[in-house]
């Protein structure tokens, strides 16, 4: 009955970083692109959000950090899925990311690092390019 | 202002230049756009003039700086007096590498410091908990107890620089810990001069670093009101905060609307706790966001000075003209900086602080070129700065007090501003007051459905932005970025477990539990944690114990 | 089958991703649940439903949470409102449970309501089969913020606690004259706020008015979802109620009356698909026919019976 079948994406907060403005509008605009969007909230742990995207069997983890914490939080939540055993879940990540520790991120598993200015249709695109089951 | 007759011919003679002059160019050469909008999307008409501004008084609404409803500045002389305040926020690391970067910056002719705490400090955790890892240090100085405070100012006399504190929910601790240590200093806390930022409301809709429910929070703050007016006198007990909510995505309106609603709040609150408005009230002070729309931002700082000015006296019924006066300090705009062709940015920052200047701004921060790459490096923090000093020693600017008013446009805007800012405040306290509006998340709704929509422009194109969605270029990886040694997270847990090795422990539970039991009554809050944080009580041991009495908040998120 | 031996041994990841198999129609979903079938009838399934930002989430959560400590198991279904332009949803319910989320006991499920008006989604049915198989003591399904005929969770659960708040205006009236009918226990939550003894007042000057079915009174209890005020109590009732329901043979009989509308449902379902797949041709000429007012409707729906009757 669905001709494209629905997206299910989980927008997750980890860390104590309250920079939501980003996160809140990817949100919307995945919405707007038919998609359906779990959103943590702030202040989540690895440990959450690997489980609350089990529990909501998502296509895609899109992970936004701005505080700097990513070199410990994204590898983290990579180790748990895999120690799950989890490899059909999309995970992307974005924030202020310096340049330089994408190399080491995506070597973690994380497909892609979406750096402030990229146009949303772009992660969009991105997403429907690339959700793995 | 204008008489009668003159305003009769001058509208006739617009609409003959409309109808002639105009037509014919534009059916030449058409506009660039039907309509065109002000950053906040406020519609800007294509001529101001007399007309726009017929119903203005210039005794009642501008009156003279220093004068009520200051409108034009809070002080008789303005710049011509003295500068605003330079101060530039900044911290990281640790305190030793903090307390470096502090004096390296006074002896560049800043003259007050401004503190970043990390996040771990600002949401009441210690360096070694569980929800700390990977943050400690990052993005401000680790605090966990007063020796990392001891170390920050080492050095730093206290009673000779004014110190302001990016510190919210646990603002009376932070305030605690300076005391304490100015006092090790042998600086009595009456000479004490600073801010600390304690606006708990805005955590709750703009900036995500709460920690307790809204009631005990109000308390903490209006604790912090009551003592400091009779123990600290010189020191700022609240910066009521509108650029968090402007950077959330909030328009001009909507951060003079919620800033002053929240404000409004606050002062009901500090009121009911058995306050005299003219007690507390001179000691407020607002922070407010430049953003690019050099016009729409002036006529926003005068708008929000004019409606303070007018909420005080005439809601609150003050009588102290300082308690009328609306200070503020301003920071540029972080959002509007891209990580595209950087040193943009520079020029960006000086519009902004152009129009914080000749909205008579009390202190500035100028955001650095690095705003979307990482924190500032040292170079970068000093090109902010020597915007500054341009504008104050070059432009020309200071000389007068507010040049820009009497123009059209400007007076226009400031008079839209004011209006469709008190319609917000009007609806807010329909909802009952800024805490229930944002409990029931109409506040957070409003900025989110401001901040998609300026994404949205941003991806039409309506809204240009010079490198990343126009004038774009093939660029090189950013170098030279700040790195913090991810090192400080073990250096900040040892120095902890130290501490808690060698402090008396004794006399910390006893500081806790009084503190516990003190929670619990009516009591103000200030000397017992004073107590605490003289026994090197940690911050997260501090924070804990009041937990356990007033629980956690829970965000209420709208999208 | 997978996914039938995970769920029967606990593993969430394939519940999981059998609820979305149910979601997207995939026929697998209907083998799987074949399956599962003979291993459910042993969860209480609660809806809870009321009008938008009511706290039903809050409720939820503090209920799961009082669940918990007496040792039971609980599968939440949040169901949100999908919008009808974009066919996206933003999924919030879950904002509010983030704190049970690593708690083995529990699963949560947000689920977008993809079309359906009624509240919850067409695949909630079988999704609360799901965890029904998989062992959960209580189903609680949240429905979307409703209005007054959004009332598909009768349909579904075994008792309903509809969340009411004060001072919601003269809505309040309309709404709670739809959804009085469905109401076992009245939750008046943000008690905390003004005109809370206003409401329960009203409701029970409602329920006054109203014959109820069984001749149990639904009780009204107070909460603050937000500081787990009243939550003893209405655990409390939730159990009273369950008992009696179980004691008199009326959960018996409701479930049975569910089965056999779920039936005649699937029944109804399939054979018109049926029928629109092999008579699609016939259907489209009649309807021709009928517009160009060649025949009247009611003829050519004989005609077509007289088709499918003879299997022309
Ligand atoms: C707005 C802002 C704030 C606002 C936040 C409001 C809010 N509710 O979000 C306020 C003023 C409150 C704030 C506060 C602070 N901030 Co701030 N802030 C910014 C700023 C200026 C813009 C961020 C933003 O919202 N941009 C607009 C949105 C739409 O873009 P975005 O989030 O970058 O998202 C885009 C991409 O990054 C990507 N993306 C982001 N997330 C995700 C997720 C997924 C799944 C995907 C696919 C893509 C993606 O796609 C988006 C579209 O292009 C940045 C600097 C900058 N210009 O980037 C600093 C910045 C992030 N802040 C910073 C700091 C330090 C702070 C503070 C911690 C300061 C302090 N010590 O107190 C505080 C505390 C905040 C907290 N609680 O955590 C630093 C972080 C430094 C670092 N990482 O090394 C920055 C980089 C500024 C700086 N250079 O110093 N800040
Ligand atoms: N004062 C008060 N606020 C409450 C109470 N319960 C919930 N809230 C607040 O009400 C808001 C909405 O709560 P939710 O639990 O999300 O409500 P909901 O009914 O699930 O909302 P939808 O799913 O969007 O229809 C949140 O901000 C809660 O914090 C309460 O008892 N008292
Ligand atoms: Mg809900």
């Amino acid at each position: 009955m669905q001709c494209e079948r629905t997206i299910r994406v989980l927008i997750a907060k980890p860390g104590l970083d309250g920079h939501d403005r980003g996160a809140k509008v990817i949100a919307r605009a995945l919405r707007d692109a038919g998609m359906e969007v779990i959103y943590t909230g702030l202040r989540q742990t690895p440990e959450q959000i690997v489980e609350a995207a089990i529990q909501e069997d998502v296509d895609v983890i899109g992970l936004s950090i701005l505080s700097g914490a990513h070199n410990v939080l994204f590898p983290r939540i990579m180790e748990l899925l895999k120690e799950k055993g989890i490899d059909d879940i999309l995970v992307i990540g974005g924030g202020v990311i310096p340049h330089d520790d994408i190399p080491f991120l995506k070597k973690c598993g994380i497909a892609e690092v979406f750096t402030p200015g990229t146009p949303i249709s772009q992660i969009i695109e991105f997403i429907k390019n690339n959700v793995k089951k | 202002m204008f008489d009668k007759e003159s305003l009769e011919r001058l509208e006739k003679e617009k609409v003959r230049w409309e109808n002639s002059t105009v037509k014919k160019v534009i059916e030449k050469t058409p506009e660039r756009y039907e309509k065109f909008y002000t950053g906040s999307n406020i519609e800007v008409n294509r001529l101001y003039t007399p007309l726009d501004v017929q119903e203005m008084d210039y005794m009642e609404d501008l009156g003279f700086p220093g004068e009520y409803p200051f409108t034009r500045g809070i002080q008789p002389t303005m710049y011509r007096g003295r500068l605003w305040t330079m101060r530039q926020y900044a911290g990281f690391g640790t305190a030793e590498e903090s307390n470096k970067r502090y004096k390296y910056l006074l002896s560049q002719g800043q003259t007050g410091l401004s503190v970043a705490f990390d996040l771990p400090t600002q949401i009441g955790y210690d360096s070694d908990h569980p929800l700390a890892q990977g943050e400690v240090g990052k993005v401000g100085v680790a605090i966990d107890s007063l020796k990392d405070i001891e170390t920050l100012f080492d050095g730093i006399p206290l009673d000779k620089v004014s110190t302001s504190m990016t510190i919210n929910a646990p603002a009376a601790i932070l305030l605690a810990m300076y005391i304490a240590v100015a006092e090790k200093q042998g600086v009595s806390s009456e000479k004490l001069s600073g801010t600390i930022q304690n606006d708990i409301l805005k955590e709750y809709v703009a900036r995500g670093t709460y920690i307790f429910p809204p009631e005990p929070s109000m308390r903490l703050i209006t604790d912090i009101f009551e003592f400091c007016s009779k123990h600290v006198p010189k020191w700022n007990t609240i910066s009521i905060s509108g650029y968090h909510i402007r950077e959330a995505g909030a328009t001009a309106v909507q951060e003079v609307a919620f800033t002053l609603a929240n404000g409004i709040a606050y002062v009901e609150a500090a009121i009911k706790a058995g306050l005299d408005v003219d007690e507390f009230a001179p000691r407020l002070s607002f922070f407010f966001n430049a953003h690019n729309d050099l016009f729409e931002e002036v006529a926003k700082f005068r708008a929000a000075r004019r409606l303070w000015a007018k909420i005080m006296k005439e809601r609150f019924k003050a009588k102290d003209p300082k308690s009328m006066m609306l200070r503020f300090h301003t920071q540029t705009a972080g959002s509007t900086l891209t990580a595209q062709q950087p040193d943009n940015n520079i020029v960006r920052v000086t519009i902004q602080a152009l129009a914080a200047v000749l909205g008579g701004t009390q202190s500035l921060h100028t955001n650095s070129r690095d705003e979307a790459l990482a924190l500032p490096t040292e170079d970068s923090v000093r090109i902010a700065l020597r915007t500054q000093q341009i504008i104050a020693y070059e432009s020309g600017v200071t000389e007068t007090i507010d040049p820009l008013a009497g123009s059209y446009y400007v007076e226009h805007l400031t008079n839209l501003i004011e209006q469709k800012a008190m319609e917000y405040i009007k609806k807010i306290d329909e909802l009952g007051g800024a805490p229930k509006a944002i409990e029931k998340g109409y506040i957070q709704q409003e900025i989110q459905d401001s901040a998609y929509r300026y994404q949205q422009e941003i991806e039409s194109g309506r809204r240009i932005v010079v490198g990343v969605n126009k004038f774009q270029i093939e660029e090189e990886p950013p170098k030279n970025l700040l790195k913090v040694d991810p090192e400080v997270e073990r250096i900040q847990k040892e120095k902890l477990s130290k501490l808690k090795a060698t402090r008396d422990n004794l006399a910390v539970k006893n500081a806790l539990d009084e503190l516990s039991k003190k929670a619990l009554s009516n009591e103000n809050l200030m000397p017992t944690i004073i107590t605490c944080v003289k026994t090197y009580a940690t911050l997260g041991e501090i924070c804990d114990t009041l937990r356990r009495v007033f629980g956690e908040y829970k965000a209420t998120v709208s999208f | 089958m997978e996914l039938v031996d995970g769920i029967l041994k606990k593993d969430k990841r394939a519940a999981a991703r059998l609820i979305t198999l149910i979601e997207r129609e995939d026929p697998t979903a209907i083998d799987a649940l074949k399956k599962l079938y003979k291993y459910t009838g042993n969860s209480i399934v609660i809806g809870i439903t009321g009008p938008p930002g009511a706290g039903k989430s809050s409720l939820v959560n503090e209920l799961a949470k009082k669940m918990r400590e007496k040792g039971k198991t609980v599968g939440i279904i949040a169901v949100d409102p999908t919008s009808p332009f974009t066919g996206g949803a933003l999924l919030g319910d879950r904002i509010r449970m983030q704190e049970l989320t690593l708690d083995p006991g529990i699963f949560i499920r947000s689920m977008a309501s993809r079309g359906s008006l009624g509240g919850i989604a067409k695949a909630t049915y079988d999704a609360v089969n799901v965890l029904d198989a998989f062992g959960m003591d209580y189903i609680i399904i949240e429905t979307v913020g409703v209005g007054q005929t959004e009332i598909d969770i009768v349909k579904v659960a075994d008792m309903v606690v509809v969340v009411l708040v004060p001072g919601l205006g003269d809505d309040v009236q309309a709404i709670k004259a739809g959804i009085m009918e469905i109401a076992d226990i009245f939750a008046v939550n943000k008690s905390d706020r003004e005109g809370a003894d206003k409401l329960v007042t009203e409701i029970e000057m409602m329920l006054d008015l109203s014959q109820n079915e069984l001749d149990l009174r639904p009780p009204i209890v107070k909460t603050v979802a937000t500081s787990g005020i009243g939550i003893d109590e209405l655990e409390a009732k939730i159990s009273e109620h369950l008992s009696y329901i179980q004691y008199k043979g009326v959960l018996e009989q409701k479930r049975k009356e569910k089965t056999r509308e779920k039936f005649m449902e699937l029944i109804k379902f399939h054979i018109s698909k049926i029928i629109f797949q092999e008579k699609g041709n016939i259907i489209e000429n009649l309807l021709k026919d009928i517009s160009n007012k060649v025949i009247d409707p009611y003829t050519a729906m004989e005609k077509l019976l007289q088709c499918i009757l003879k299997g022309e």
